[in-house]
């Protein structure tokens, strides 16, 4: 298996937009996406994880102004049901062109939303733009919780960013305080849905990023549809981003592929248990 | 165009609702017509009073069993077509005839109704209420396909209607409503949040609460859509890896 699925080409990459990279998570990259593919009318509006009345929940909502874009920037890392708005976008905001980022299970959904619309009237020719996230696994809210309060310590209201890489969960406090914790403390916490899943880098995404593989404030953009080049053409061209090769960062794209085959190596795994979890009896598989 | 499919619309106990639907792809329909499929039966759409030899019947709603002429028309239609088609959650799963009536209230009429593949061999599996236009345009052109393509397109057409073919012979797809996604997703670890369900549900009984569908099971009319749109109820990479291709043959087809 191809662990980092089709593209056509991947490139370290940082959005030039200030504004945007003042509160991005890394490079700016879906930010920045969107906004130009809203300016220039790609799309009419974008699905994304906005914030919600609890702190550090994440909660879908449809954007479709700069302004409400740029609530959604950086990375939530608890569940944010965005495919749940996916027809609502069509209806209640009646957008013809849809843009819409997830984690990969989000872009699988996403695909199967437009291959097999059994509950998604009118929605498989209406989508745009999909920006895929490079993901490990997400936590629930309250396994987040208990992370940044229990063992972070620091009350998730005073919390700026968060942020997992090089091995460790880091939670960054208004007032600077910074606190690392070891994933070997966060695993327990991992939603358990994700331990099935054979995705990493959103294979099925017009175009997926993520700051693996590329330096600090940067990311690593793998365009992979015809939509994707596309639009990243365009944005390119119109100056949304500064890029390198990919093959003159450090650490690279052998950090994402060595990743992507570790995460799904382990739940190919769990996939595999699961056909004989019990007494001659298998847990359901959903990709047979 | 020659070597046209023939379809024939059955209309079991159902409220003509799927119908609407295949119509609902409005020129796509035509074409459909005009260069796929002979409409060789359907009621007040084709003037054919006895049910004839056809490729697909697409059957709409749901068989009540002390109609005596629904029971043999159901059996009629499955000895007169090489592919059944249970197209909408009536005729899949049963819907709303389950006496599951989205919160309405008990009727006093005591006629039974049952799933056509509780009566009959279903080949095909088309869930939702209604289903929607796309999913019954892709399901048809995949049916021409296996029917009339190439070798290639038929070997495409059976992976993409092979899921669906497998729902047509899962008993738990043929009762399936919210209890099914609980019981064969989120019971057995697969759910992620990803709100699928939320989304696709037609009666919105299912909320996110926390990440996870929340269902008002008084509103559920058992149309099976929450768990077949579900991308951990069925996901076959060779199939979604290749969607931009196989979007790229159905518009093609549209066009």
């Amino acid at each position: 298996m191809n662990v980092l699925g089709k593209y056509k080409s991947v490139v370290s990459a940082r959005s030039t937009d200030k504004e945007i990279l003042k509160a991005s998570q890394d490079g700016g990259i879906v930010t920045s996406l969107f906004a130009y593919a809203l300016e220039q009318g790609i799309i009419d509006g974008a699905v994304l994880a906005g914030p919600s009345s609890r702190p550090w929940q994440p909660q879908p909502f449809v954007a479709t102004t700069r302004a409400e874009l740029l609530k959604a920037r950086g990375t939530k890392y608890n569940i944010c049901p965005q495919i749940s708005m996916l027809k609502e976008a069509t209806r209640s905001y009646g957008l013809d062109k849809v843009g819409i980022v997830g984690v990969p299970c989000q872009i699988q959904a996403t695909r199967k939303a437009q291959l097999y619309p059994i509950g998604m009237r009118d929605v498989p020719d209406k989508i745009a733009l999909v920006v895929g996230i490079y993901c490990m696994e997400v936590f629930p809210y309250k396994g987040m919780q208990l992370i940044v309060e229990d063992h972070a310590g620091q009350k998730l209201q005073s919390v700026k960013k968060m942020e997992i890489g090089k091995g460790k969960f880091t939670v960054i406090t208004e007032r600077g305080n910074v606190t690392q914790l070891p994933l070997k403390v966060t695993h327990k916490y991992e939603q358990p849905g994700c331990h099935v899943c054979l995705d990493y880098v959103a294979n099925t995404a017009d175009v997926s990023t993520g700051s693996v593989g590329s330096p600090d404030g940067w990311s690593t953009v793998f365009v992979r549809s015809r939509i994707g080049e596309d639009v990243w053409g365009k944005a390119m061209a119109a100056g949304c981003f500064e890029t390198k090769p990919i093959d003159q960062v450090k650490p690279g794209l052998e950090m994402v592929t060595k990743l992507a085959t570790e995460k799904i190596t382990k739940n190919q795994k769990t996939v595999d248990e699961r056909a004989h979890f019990g007494v001659g009896k298998a847990l359901r598989n959903p990709y047979i | 165009m020659a070597n046209k499919i023939t379809v024939g619309h059955v209309h079991m106990s159902g409220c003509t609702g799927c119908l609407v639907s295949l119509a609902d792809n409005y020129l796509g329909l035509i074409k459909i017509l005009d260069d796929y499929a002979d409409l060789v039966y359907g009621l007040t759409l084709a003037d054919v009073r006895h049910i004839p030899e056809m490729d697909v019947a697409l059957v709409e709603g749901s068989v009540c069993i002390q109609d005596h002429e629904s029971v043999e028309d159901i059996k009629t239609a499955r000895k007169k077509a090489k592919i059944v088609v249970a197209v909408g959650g009536c005729a899949a799963s049963g819907n709303i005839n389950r006496f599951d009536r989205g919160g309405q209230h008990n009727q006093p009429q005591h006629e039974s109704y049952v799933p056509i593949s509780d009566l009959i061999d279903v080949d095909v599996f088309i869930p939702g209420c209604a289903p929607t236009p796309q999913m019954i345009r892709n399901v048809c052109v995949m049916a021409y396909l296996l029917l009339r393509g190439s070798d290639d397109q038929k070997a495409l057409a059976a992976k993409y209607l092979k899921p669906l073919m497998a729902l047509a012979k899962n008993p738990i797809a043929s009762k399936a409503n919210f209890n099914t996604l609980m019981q064969e997703v989120i019971n057995v670890g697969l759910c992620m949040g990803c709100g699928s369900c939320a989304g696709a549900c037609p009666v919105r009984a299912i909320s996110m609460e926390f990440g996870k569908p929340q269902g008002a099971r008084d509103l559920c009319i058992n149309c099976g859509a929450c768990y077949s749109q579900c991308p951990r109820s069925f996901f076959h990479f060779e199939v979604m890896d290749e969607y931009e291709a196989i979007t790229d043959i159905i518009n093609g087809a549209m066009k």
